[in-house]
């Protein structure tokens, strides 16, 4: 479980997050909506540590991240995370791609890592393309790359950072499936989305953020069909 | 009775010549070899393979031989043919072709750098071949490699150092003979070195600076 | 016009030592550029480094190796450096020069290919839980050494044609080698004619053998 209890942090003067208290169960899957610049990016960069934060804490499995004493690099296997821009390693094929880090950070051999890599390119529809560079590759296809290589470090963890905005309308479709497997497998993951219509079918919990504090969460029919804060009818009446 | 006389008032003009023989020769190295450069790149950014290929072969003898080597034989050459030049002709030549050398890959590469449907755009307006070349192809091709175009001007003015080697009293030749006389090398040496540094850097300055506003 | 006649056997006689010069030449291109690598790294860390004394020394380096003429540089190692008494050998000087030029400009192009890797791959490689060591070893570093290979070539070439300067100085590399045999002989274009056509062999075999070597080590291609 994640628990996230009271969590501040400032770029400079700017204070990006103003108190965040989150949980996410195990099978749980949390879409985080919200306006450009309300912090939601910034929490998942949080919870894996790729930004610090200035008070509060977060909780991995009972693991608090930003503790000195957290070895970082071990919780982050637990933590699998794909961005915005999908961040293929230009000079690895697919297979080399995803089969990286179970070898050098997990430390299993070469073809444990590449069996492994090679189950979870299949499981996202690259099957195909074990030995091709991403860089030939299509944005929909590197993305989906970039998820079964968070998936090969078999975390219970996946955190999902707006991974469509920067894709082509046409290859959204296959990276929202990709998604969809996920759930059904019963993955936990925190989504970070513009896509209100994809986290109304998928998630459990749905958490609108506006300026650095979550205005209003609960289920989608609850937080999607019935907002009660004005805020939230007014940031859905504009994107939807 | 000294041997060797110090670095006095009335070597200033003899500076000055080695100063000014650098700057003349450098220059004309830079637009003779600019325009070669402007019109081989051309010809290479439009003709097939054929010409291409041998094209390349010669400008890829100007560039995998030592500069100080293509000035002797040309000189020696030249000499031995009966028809000897003076080091400032012979040196401009070689620098020119040297110069055209790398100008070539330069503009070659900007012509390249004009995108197909810029140029279909403009012949779809009415402009002919050649104005779209004139119009199009060198002013947008040309904006876009200013710096790498710096950047061998620069490179030039350096290298005519080396045709000091044919006898041409450029500065640094200039400043060899004072050292001999004066036996005063790091006083001299350093003045040289200074005069370059004083062209060189703030021109490279200013084409980074350009290469660096053009990426945004 | 002149009817030149041209006398090759005694070209043919000196080939031994005219070898013996290029592999002068190679020899003091390969040590020079082996020099200038690691001179390179210590002044790109200066130049990205936040000690102020680090990054003026780096930058002051840089700029006057790319600044001034090489032939500037060999001259004030066999001359300046003579006045206090610190007598190089042609050889060491033209070394010494080459290794000052190489190392500014090699830590330009590290600067700049470390530079060029986005933020954003050291984001990935550490959400996979890779340590900073591995994080370089495997995702940065192999990223960066082919953006800086085609660069790191054209300087290794860039040195062997000018360490043909050593001819002004009485060097006995190539240019050296070929301007003591001509001055024996007499036979000036036969024996600069074969010099030039030993440069362009070897600059072509370094550039033949850059390229083999890339098309091995580097697939795939660069984003």
């Amino acid at each position: 479980m994640i628990e996230i209890k009271g969590v501040h942090k400032s770029f400079g003067d700017l204070e990006v997050l103003k108190g965040i208290d989150l949980n996410v169960n195990r099978g749980e899957v949390v879409s985080i909506i919200g306006a450009s610049g309300s912090g939601k990016s910034t929490l998942l960069y949080c919870i894996n540590a790729i930004e610090k934060i200035n008070s509060g804490n977060i909780i991995v499995d009972g693991i608090d991240v930003h503790d000195k004493k957290t070895d970082i690099n071990k919780l982050r296997q637990n933590l699998g995370m794909v961005f915005q821009q999908w961040n293929s390693f230009p000079h690895l094929t697919v297979l080399e791609n995803a089969a990286l880090a179970p070898q050098i950070v997990k430390g299993f051999s070469k073809e444990k890592a590449q069996e492994i890599a090679t189950k979870e390119l299949i499981h996202v529809g690259l099957g195909d393309k074990l030995h091709e560079y991403p860089t030939r590759m299509s944005g929909g296809q590197q993305q989906r790359l970039a998820i079964a290589r968070a998936l090969a470090m078999e975390p219970p963890y996946m955190l999902f950072d707006e991974v469509t905005s920067a894709l082509d309308p046409e290859l959204v479709g296959e990276v929202l499936d990709t998604l969809r497997l996920l759930r059904d497998d019963g993955m936990t993951m925190i989504c970070v989305t513009h896509e209100i219509a994809f986290a109304k079918e998928v998630s459990d919990k749905v958490a609108f953020f506006h300026e650095g504090l979550i205005e209003e969460i609960g289920t989608p029919q609850q937080v999607l069909d019935n907002p009660q804060r004005e805020r939230t009818q007014q940031f859905l009446s504009k994107v939807l | 009775m000294n041997l060797f006389t110090p670095l006095s008032w009335s070597d200033s003009g003899f500076i000055l010549t080695g100063i000014l023989n650098t700057v003349y020769i450098s220059v004309v190295a830079i637009i003779v070899g600019s325009l070669l450069g402007l019109l081989v790149g051309f010809v290479r950014a439009e003709s097939n393979k054929s010409i291409n290929m041998l094209l390349g072969a010669f400008l890829d003898v100007l560039r995998s031989v030592p500069l100080i080597i293509q000035l002797i034989l040309f000189t020696t050459f030249i000499g031995a043919m009966g028809y000897p030049l003076n080091p400032f002709a012979a040196g401009s030549i070689i620098l020119s072709l040297y110069t055209m050398a790398f100008m070539s890959e330069v503009f070659r590469s900007g012509f390249d750098s004009v995108p197909t449907s810029t140029i279909k755009a403009a012949r779809s307006l009415g402009l002919n071949y050649l104005q779209t070349v004139r119009y199009i192809r060198i002013p947008i091709g040309m904006r876009a490699v200013f710096p790498s175009w710096l950047g061998v001007a620069l490179s030039v003015i350096k290298d005519s150092a080396l045709v000091s080697v044919i006898g041409y009293m450029e500065l640094l030749r200039t400043a060899e003979q004072l050292i001999s006389r004066t036996q005063q090398p790091i006083m001299i040496l350093i003045g040289v070195g200074l005069f370059y540094f004083m062209i060189s850097y703030p021109l490279s300055r200013y084409g980074k600076y350009v290469e660096r506003k053009m990426e945004i | 016009m002149n009817n030149y006649e041209f006398h090759w056997n005694v070209v043919f006689d000196a080939f031994p030592q005219l070898l013996s010069g290029a592999f002068t030449t190679v020899h003091v291109s390969v040590l020079s550029m082996l020099v200038g690598i690691v001179i390179a790294v210590l002044l790109a860390l200066g130049k990205l480094s936040n000690n102020k004394v680090f990054y003026h020394f780096a930058n002051i380096w840089i700029e006057i190796a790319r600044n001034t003429p090489a032939l500037f540089l060999i001259y004030m190692a066999y001359f300046g450096l003579g006045a206090y008494g610190i007598h190089l050998s042609p050889y060491l000087a033209v070394f010494s020069a080459l290794v000052f030029i190489n190392a500014g400009y090699l830590a330009e192009t590290f600067r700049g290919g470390f530079q060029s890797i986005p933020t954003t791959q050291y984001s990935a490689a550490k959400s996979l839980g890779m340590n900073n060591i591995k994080v370089y070893r495997y995702v940065i570093l192999p990223q960066m050494f082919r953006r800086i290979y085609h660069p790191m070539t054209n300087q290794f070439v860039w040195s062997i044609l000018m360490s043909s300067l050593g001819i002004l100085v009485g060097m006995n590399e190539l240019s050296g080698e070929t301007q003591r045999l001509q001055s024996t002989s007499f036979r000036t274009l036969e024996f600069f004619m074969v010099a030039a056509a030993m440069y362009f062999v070897i600059t072509k075999l370094v550039l033949f053998t850059s390229s083999l070597i890339a098309k091995k080590v580097f697939k795939g291609e660069l984003s």
